[in-house]
């Protein structure tokens, strides 16, 4: 199979089924990494996992529908998402110390958020991972998959 | 103070991104900000004299001993001051000299980013944040000598400097640790009080050595010298203030800062002693056969810092009351001399002094401010340079055993610094007028050369003023003896006025057989192949040659090679381990205790595993290599880790993702019928097997309950509000490491995405 993919010049697979299920599977996957990334305080789960399950999700639809087409769903290089994570990773680690504590203490809010939980500075912590996990990810596998089609 | 010390980098980070808003106009405000900070210091000064010396606490990462403090006594506040001081007609100066110049937000970014670190070094109290600031100012160094980058010159001294000076950085952070482990503390006045331990430990030698890697470096002592030549390619205001002034003398603080903890007969003093001596006189000689001005500057200025750490290494009172004055003084006329240069440079478009004459009779003013710096330079009344020739050789003459000696090199060295101080100062302006300059001087950069020099002599003028705020307390700071009636403008007829009286003879019969510089002269001196900045180069290239035919070696381009290295080096190195010790204490019961749907689980992958080898097709290989890692998922959730069987499932998807990507742009797959490579193969990819099947059995030797995940899992709720203890280490118990990952994860990307798509053909214009 791998042989006689001729037609596969712009990293496009020419699979009808992977390609329709691809469309329905990417936002659920994507809500489905968020959902792993929030409940991982508490439950199995976390921003890296979230990250690389949200990473498959653009990779298997930039897969099977081109990656012209995810670019232009992100509308942004993935490789910015990689600076803002360990921006916000580095911010929820300072924040404690404007209150006078010392550096990557956990703060929370007393009150509980509808759906979310608890929120503490653990939870943007996690997200700054989470960005830097799909921003590394895509980054390669975009980079590869360009140079490859080039 | 914190602010004080931070307002400089929340400045430069402004400048910085103010990018083309950067205009003249503004600059014209940007020297109220050194201006404001002298104010502030200006009004410190009676109160440390008063106290002796006032802390300055600040929280910073206390649980690893490192805090913000700041101690101001007088040899910071002394340091303060020429920062702030110099800073602002450094700055005032810029305003005119840089005034075309496209890069002004970088330019004062970079400025504002050293004093800052420059005024951080001096004020910590803390050895790991004085190392801080130490490198910072190593840092913008570099970009202030490399600021004209299109000057490949330029480029290649600031990456000198960068070598030389964060080599020795490293050192000293060596011995910084060292003396913090051996006291107990980084804080340092605390580390002031353990002097004797330090001075008992065996350790002791070793970490005056490192300390003086870190000084001598930074301060360009022989043979460490050359970086400072080189970098005077950097903006003349720039050489005056980084490379004249405040920088280069940070060595010299560290020494002075130290010396009560560290001093002591024999290492210390000898060596300071010696180096000291060897620095003042070669840069003194070297600068009388320099034609380019600010190459004559730089060979003084490394002379002054012989000059500095010579009377550090003297060590007495008096030595050390001559070490705060000349500090002083070099500070003023040096700078006052330097941006003389610039003004010249700039006026005529050349520094050369065989072409530059009779500039007197255009700007006198420029004179006057040559001539008051060369008068200080020279020790003449009423110049505060005076003073501290004398106490210069008051300190020589006091030493007990060689003071002969040591006062003889003193002379010559203060004879040829004169003479060298007259061909700056007024060589260019007398004689016949070598250029007709039409504009005049714009008062923006006569002003600021003049200044140093008047403030000098009106210091020189107030002797008991200077000792009672200066030299006294200096010496009192550093040796505990006051040390006070030893300035006055006039002392008798006695062997200090002797000496003065034959250093000023004797420069000026130098000055006179020097005084027409000829181009030959430099060739004379400049011995590139011998000189220690030619014989490091030859050996940093010679390293260089070595480490890429080693690379060339080990990373040949070729995966397979890559693949064996690694895994070969990692079988030897684990192997080496073997040889020491390997225990094995495990259950065998324990270990044969398996469930059927687990034997099922190792039976599949171990068919994968040998498919993948011997399957004849890449796809095959890939999925049933991915199909070992779902393996591997499936016995995480037996053993439940539910966490490890996510992520593992999720890596192994992207993996075969990646490699399915790559499966078009790899040649055809031949299965390789050389039975030799089949060979290597097996018993690398074996030995490796064996090894961790080993160390796996070993790892079964620890206590699998050690009290650590005890601790995790009752915490994880009570400390981190968390359910899940493996994302509560993570995130929050180990939160550090995981910043650290996601840095080293954000690198690779960075890394993988610039390899791939970052293609450079030439240098840009």
């Amino acid at each position: 199979m791998h042989r006689n993919n001729d037609d596969n010049q712009s990293g496009q697979m020419t699979t009808l089924i992977l390609r329709t299920a691809s469309t329905y599977l990417m936002p659920l996957l994507l809500l489905f990494s968020i959902f792993i990334l929030i409940r991982g305080h508490y439950e199995p789960g976390g921003g890296f996992v979230g990250g690389l399950i949200a990473s498959i999700a653009l990779v298997v639809y930039g897969y099977a529908n081109g990656l012209k087409r995810i670019k232009s769903f992100l509308q942004f290089h993935p490789g910015g998402l990689i600076p803002t994570g360990v921006t916000l990773a580095m911010l929820s680690g300072i924040a404690p110390m404007f209150l006078g504590k010392p550096f990557m203490t956990g703060l929370w809010l007393d009150q509980q958020l509808p759906i979310i939980g608890h929120v503490g500075t653990a939870l943007f912590f996690d997200t700054g991972v989470y960005l830097v996990v799909v921003g590394t990810t895509l980054t390669i596998i975009f980079s590869i998959g360009e140079e490859i089609d080039s | 103070m914190l602010t004080a010390v931070l307002v400089g980098f929340v400045a430069a980070l402004g400048f910085a991104f103010a990018g083309n808003h950067m205009r003249k106009s503004v600059s014209y405000w940007i020297p109220f900000l050194p201006a404001s900070l002298f104010v502030y210091f200006a009004l410190m000064v009676d109160p440390v004299l008063a106290d002796g010396a006032i802390l300055f606490q600040y929280n910073w990462a206390e649980s690893m001993g490192v805090s913000m403090n700041f101690r101001l006594d007088i040899l910071s506040l002394l340091f303060a001051l020429l920062i702030t001081g110099i800073g602002t007609l450094v700055f005032l100066y810029s305003t005119a000299y840089m005034r075309d110049h496209k890069q002004l937000d970088r330019f004062y970014g970079y400025l504002s980013l050293f004093m800052a670190s420059m005024l951080g070094l001096v004020l910590a109290e803390n050895l790991i944040t004085l190392f801080i600031f130490w490198e910072m100012t190593s840092i913008s160094s570099f970009f202030l000598i490399g600021f004209n980058y299109r000057d490949k010159k330029a480029g290649r001294a600031a990456l000198t400097a960068l070598c030389i000076t964060g080599g020795g950085g490293l050192l000293l952070l060596v011995a910084l640790l060292m003396m913090g482990q051996l006291a107990g503390t980084y804080s340092f006045t605390e580390i002031l009080q353990s002097g004797d331990v330090l001075r008992d430990s065996s350790m002791y030698p070793v970490i005056l050595l490192l300390l003086f890697a870190g000084v001598f470096t930074k301060s360009a002592q022989f043979p460490f010298h050359f970086w400072l030549p080189e970098a005077m390619r950097a903006p003349t205001p720039v050489s005056t203030y980084l490379h004249s002034a405040t920088m280069v003398k940070a060595g010299i603080y560290l020494l002075a800062r130290f010396h009560p903890v560290l001093e002591g007969p024999g290492l210390w003093q000898n060596t300071l002693l010696i180096v000291g001596g060897i620095t003042m006189l070669f840069g003194a000689i070297h600068a009388l056969f320099r034609t380019d001005m600010k190459a004559i500057l730089a060979y003084t200025t490394i002379s002054a810092l012989g000059i500095m750490v010579f009377l550090t290494g003297l060590g007495t009172p008096a030595a050390l009351a001559a070490l705060g004055l000349f500090i002083l003084v070099h500070a003023l006329y040096k700078s006052s001399m330097f941006l003389v240069t610039g003004v010249l440079d700039k006026t005529t478009g050349t520094r050369n002094l065989t072409q530059l004459r009779g500039l007197g009779k255009y700007m006198p003013l420029v004179f006057a401010a040559g001539m008051l710096a060369a008068l200080s330079n020279a020790g003449l009344l009423p110049a505060l340079g005076y003073h501290s020739k004398h106490l210069f050789y008051e300190a020589s003459l006091g030493h007990i055993t060689h003071s002969t000696l040591l006062t003889g090199l003193a002379l010559v060295t203060n004879i040829l610094l004169l003479a060298a101080g007259l061909l700056i100062g007024l060589r260019p302006f007398t004689g016949q007028p070598s250029h007709h300059p039409a504009e005049r001087v714009s008062s923006l950069l006569w002003l600021p050369a003049l200044l140093p020099g008047l403030l000098a002599v009106a210091a020189g003028l107030a002797p008991v003023f200077m000792e009672k705020t200066l030299t006294s307390p200096f010496a009192k700071e550093l040796t505990t003896t006051a040390f006070e009636g030893h300035l006055h403008l006039w002392g008798g007829f006695d062997q200090l006025l002797m000496l003065s009286v034959m250093t000023l003879a004797a420069g000026l019969i130098v000055y006179w057989k020097f005084s027409t510089p000829k181009e030959s002269r430099v060739t004379l001196v400049n011995r590139e192949k011998l000189s220690p900045g030619g014989l490091m180069y030859k050996a940093a290239v010679q390293l260089r040659n070595f480490f890429k035919t080693l690379i060339h070696i080990l990373q040949n381009g070729y995966l397979r090679y890559y693949t064996s290295v690694i895994v070969g080096f990692l079988v030897l190195l684990m192997g080496l381990r073997i040889q020491y010790s390997l225990e094995f204490n495990y259950d065998l019961a324990r270990i044969l205790d398996i469930q059927a749907i687990e034997a099922v689980t190792m039976l599949v992958m171990v068919i994968s595993v040998v498919v993948s080898v011997v399957s004849k097709s890449r796809l095959l290989a890939v999925a049933s290599l991915g199909s070992v890692g779902l393996c591997i998922c499936l016995i995480f959730l037996y053993f439940s880790a539910p966490d490890l069987a996510m992520t593992q499932f999720t890596i192994d998807t992207l993996t075969v993702v990646l490699f399915v990507l790559l499966l078009n742009g790899l040649p055809a797959y031949l299965l390789k019928a050389d039975r030799g490579i089949h060979w290597r193969d097996l018993i690398l990819a074996g030995g490796f097997g064996a090894l961790i099947f080993l160390f796996t059995l070993e790892v079964l030797n620890q206590p699998t309950d050690s009290g650590i995940n005890a601790f995790y899992a009752e915490n994880a709720y009570l400390l981190a509000k968390g359910k899940n203890v493996v994302n509560v280490i993570l995130v929050d118990f180990r939160g550090v490491d995981t910043l650290i990952e996601i840095v080293v994860l954000a690198v690779a990307g960075l890394g993988v995405f610039s390899l791939i798509k970052l293609k450079v053909t030439d240098a840009p214009e």
